[in-house]
């Protein structure tokens, strides 16, 4: 327990610029006052991952979780901020450190068939990285991909078949047998499940608890779906408009939120359980990432905001053990 | 049971493909009703034929597509015989649908008040003012703020919520009878879904507009619908009143997919699954289309069951049932 965590964000933070398109260009050379905006993606994250531990990130949409995601899997640069991986800043890992630290965090995306290469037969998919990274030799690739796939419950005797000859969920098993072939340690789903119906959603969930027990996996994952992230989460953070504004052990989350918002997203969220009864509502929509609201994001739909709120940033900070907010009415 | 006739009755509805491949029954044999002011929700997984249902209640099936049999009784009328013209007459009036993607209804290039005010037009002999304050009265109806103001905009200016709203403002705009709804809120973030599902629900209670909410999502249909169907493979598989179908399915594959919910298992727990997955519609195996992936099933399954009321109020289309009582959540 003593070890340096997995991983872990300091200060993360991600900007897009929105060039101008051409009308833009040629409105900003009239005179017109328009600029290129910047969307403040990912603002000031700390978040810490200690091994074996999974993850749930939660939020709305374009609140900053894939791109957060991505930082993690080393596939986008931060723009400001540092992650740690095993203790040490990746940035200031080179050669083949470099490329065996990526290695070790993969990602598995939404959409499995728009993440693979539909003119590629499986055994290659599955195949080809740990090829190119010397993970195997020659004479044991077959071997090699038939146990990734039967690992991933893929029959390898359809390897030599390509994407589209399979339905969802077996598409997105091949990613999963992809990811895993290189070795990781650590897996970032962004959405994983999402695009798949419910009795193979279920399946698929399975599957990714079968294997953080069999491999050791440590796990970010990210989702809408707060029922699916409760089942499958040790911790549970939740983003708005680019910033943290809870994060606590799951139990504690769901029984005992903290953040207006937490609290905003757990009543709306429908329940099987919940019959014919009024859905409740949370007042308004979903600023925009360019233009967020001062002071606290969320203080515009928030039924408890006060004048404070709209102009000063409420700080995360510790409101019960392991439990963290950024909520003003803490500090009363 | 009331005595009063439902606004919408379903009667072996037969929806068939005619593809180079083969015949594709999406919808074969689907029987259902829907009360007046009440909301039946029709869910199964993709491809089961929830969409071509619908698509074919309100005579918007393309070609290789046609109804190939049954009947769609609506105010004692059967659409199925119904010419295109009248047809056209019924939808958007007295019927109307909302689409997953609120850009089926909405023109682009139009703004707001253009195209709600030539909606209005296109069934009611009104001045352009009047329809003008209808628009605007139906917009504030599902919530949206400034609805003057709102009516100036192009559907590009507002978010998906908005956009969707706006679609299902043009749906009211004649006050329909019924209203198919396909996934409208599944795109949706769960706080705008929660505001749309509250407005909804409203509107039902408050106006006698029957409704038909296709969805995946068994929990929106929990706290939204009366009735319930459950569609497997082009046929509908179980119905009844949603508190009883969900608290006790006789079908193996209702039971299947509650039971694979997750917050209807054990944290951390392996969830309940069904294995397999859905069967191709191009060639379904004789007998029951749930029969490889059931754990009930027998020599008897073999020669294709039919919907029959198991319980009172209670079918299921199923020769061995869940008749035990029901298990723990
Ligand atoms: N134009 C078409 N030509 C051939 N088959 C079609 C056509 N439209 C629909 N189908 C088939 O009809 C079946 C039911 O389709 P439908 O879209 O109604 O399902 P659904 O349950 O609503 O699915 P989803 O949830 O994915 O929208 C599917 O097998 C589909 O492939
Ligand atoms: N490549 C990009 N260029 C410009 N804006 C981007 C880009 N990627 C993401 N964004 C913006 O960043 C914000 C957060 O995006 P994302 O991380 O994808 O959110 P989520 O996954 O939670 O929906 C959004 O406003 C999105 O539009
Ligand atoms: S800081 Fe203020 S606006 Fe933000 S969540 Fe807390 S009470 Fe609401
Ligand atoms: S008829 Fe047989 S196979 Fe079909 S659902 Fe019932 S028990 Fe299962
Ligand atoms: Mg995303
Ligand atoms: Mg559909």
């Amino acid at each position: 327990m003593n070890a340096a965590p997995m991983l872990e964000l300091r200060d993360i933070t991600r900007r897009f610029e929105k060039k101008l398109d051409f009308a833009g260009r040629i409105a900003q050379r009239l005179g017109a006052p328009v600029r290129e905006e910047v969307v403040h993606a990912v603002d000031r994250v700390n978040l810490t991952v200690r091994k074996g531990e999974v993850v749930g990130l939660v939020g709305e949409s374009g609140c900053g979780k894939s791109t957060l995601g991505r930082m993690v899997a080393g596939i986008l640069p931060p723009t400001e901020g540092t992650i740690l991986r095993d203790g040490r800043d990746i940035k200031a890992l080179t050669g083949a450190e470099a490329r065996q630290m990526k290695l070790r965090t993969q990602m598995i995306f939404q959409d499995p068939y728009a993440s693979l290469n539909p003119r590629m037969r499986v055994q290659d998919i599955v195949g080809e990285a740990p090829r190119v990274h010397g993970l195997l030799d020659g004479a044991a690739f077959d071997d090699y991909v038939d146990e990734q796939m039967r690992r991933a419950g893929l029959d390898p005797t359809f390897k030599r078949r390509y994407p589209h000859q399979f339905s969802g969920g077996q598409r997105q098993r091949i990613g999963i047998a992809r990811a895993l072939a290189v070795k990781p340690d650590f897996i970032v789903c962004d959405e994983a499940v999402a695009a798949l119906d419910v009795s193979i959603q279920a399946q698929i969930l399975n599957l990714f608890m079968r294997l953080r027990r069999e491999l050791d996996l440590t796990y970010l994952f990210i989702s809408h779906d707060l029922g699916v992230v409760e089942h499958l989460s040790d911790r549970v953070v939740i983003m708005y408009l680019g910033r943290v504004v809870e994060e606590a052990d799951t139990e504690t989350v769901f029984r005992r939120p903290n953040h207006p918002y937490t609290r905003s997203l757990l009543d709306s969220v429908p329940r099987i359980e919940n019959r014919k009864r009024a859905f409740s509502v949370v007042k308004g929509e979903i600023p925009s990432p360019i233009n967020p609201p001062a002071g606290c994001h969320f203080h515009p739909r928030c039924p408890l905001a006060t004048e404070r709120c709209r102009v000063e940033v409420p700080k995360l900070r510790e409101v019960a053990p392991g439990q963290r907010s950024a909520c003003h009415l803490n500090d009363q | 049971m009331n005595m009063t006739a439902p606004t919408l009755e379903v009667r072996d509805l037969k929806t068939h493909f005619f593809t180079r491949a083969g015949v594709v029954k999406a919808v074969d044999g689907v029987s259902f009703s829907v009360g007046r002011g009440k909301v039946m929700g029709l869910v199964g997984e993709s491809g089961s034929g929830k969409s071509v249902t619908g698509f074919s209640i309100i005579g918007l099936v393309d070609p290789p597509g046609r109804i190939a049999g049954g009947s769609i009784l609506f105010q004692g009328r059967d659409l199925a015989k119904l010419s295109e013209e009248e047809m056209r007459d019924l939808r958007g009036n007295r019927i109307a649908m909302i689409f997953q993607d609120p850009m089926m209804t909405l023109n682009p290039v139009l703004r707001i008040d253009t195209q709600m005010i030539e909606t209005v037009l296109a069934h009611k002999k009104v001045s352009k003012e009047e329809a003008r304050q209808r628009a605007r009265d139906t917009l504030g109806m599902v919530g949206i703020p400034s609805p003057d103001e709102r009516l100036k905009a192009y559907p590009h200016q507002f978010s998906g919520g908005m956009r969707q709203r706006v679609a299902i403002a043009i749906a009211l705009l004649h006050e329909p009878q019924l209203i198919i709804a396909d996934e409208p809120t599944t795109a949706l973030d769960v706080t705008i879904q929660g505001q749309i599902l509250a407005e909804v629900q409203k509107l039902c209670a408050t106006t006698g507009t029957s409704m038909i909410w296709i969805t995946h999502d068994l929990s929106v249909v929990a706290g939204l619908a009366d009735d319930i169907a459950v569609m497997y493979a082009g046929r509908i598989v179980e119905k009844g009143v949603v508190g009883e179908v969900l608290d006790r399915p006789l079908h193996p594959y209702t039971h299947g997919l509650i039971g694979s919910v997750p917050s209807r298992n054990k944290r951390g727990e392996a969830l309940r699954q069904i294995p397999g997955m859905t069967p191709s519609l191009l060639n379904l195996p004789p007998g029951c289309a749930f029969r490889s992936r059931c754990p009930r099933a027998s020599e008897a399954c073999l020669t294709e069951p039919l919907l029959a009321e198991i319980l009172p109020g209670r079918e299921a289309r199923c020769v061995h049932p869940h008749l035990e009582a029901p298990e723990a959540a």
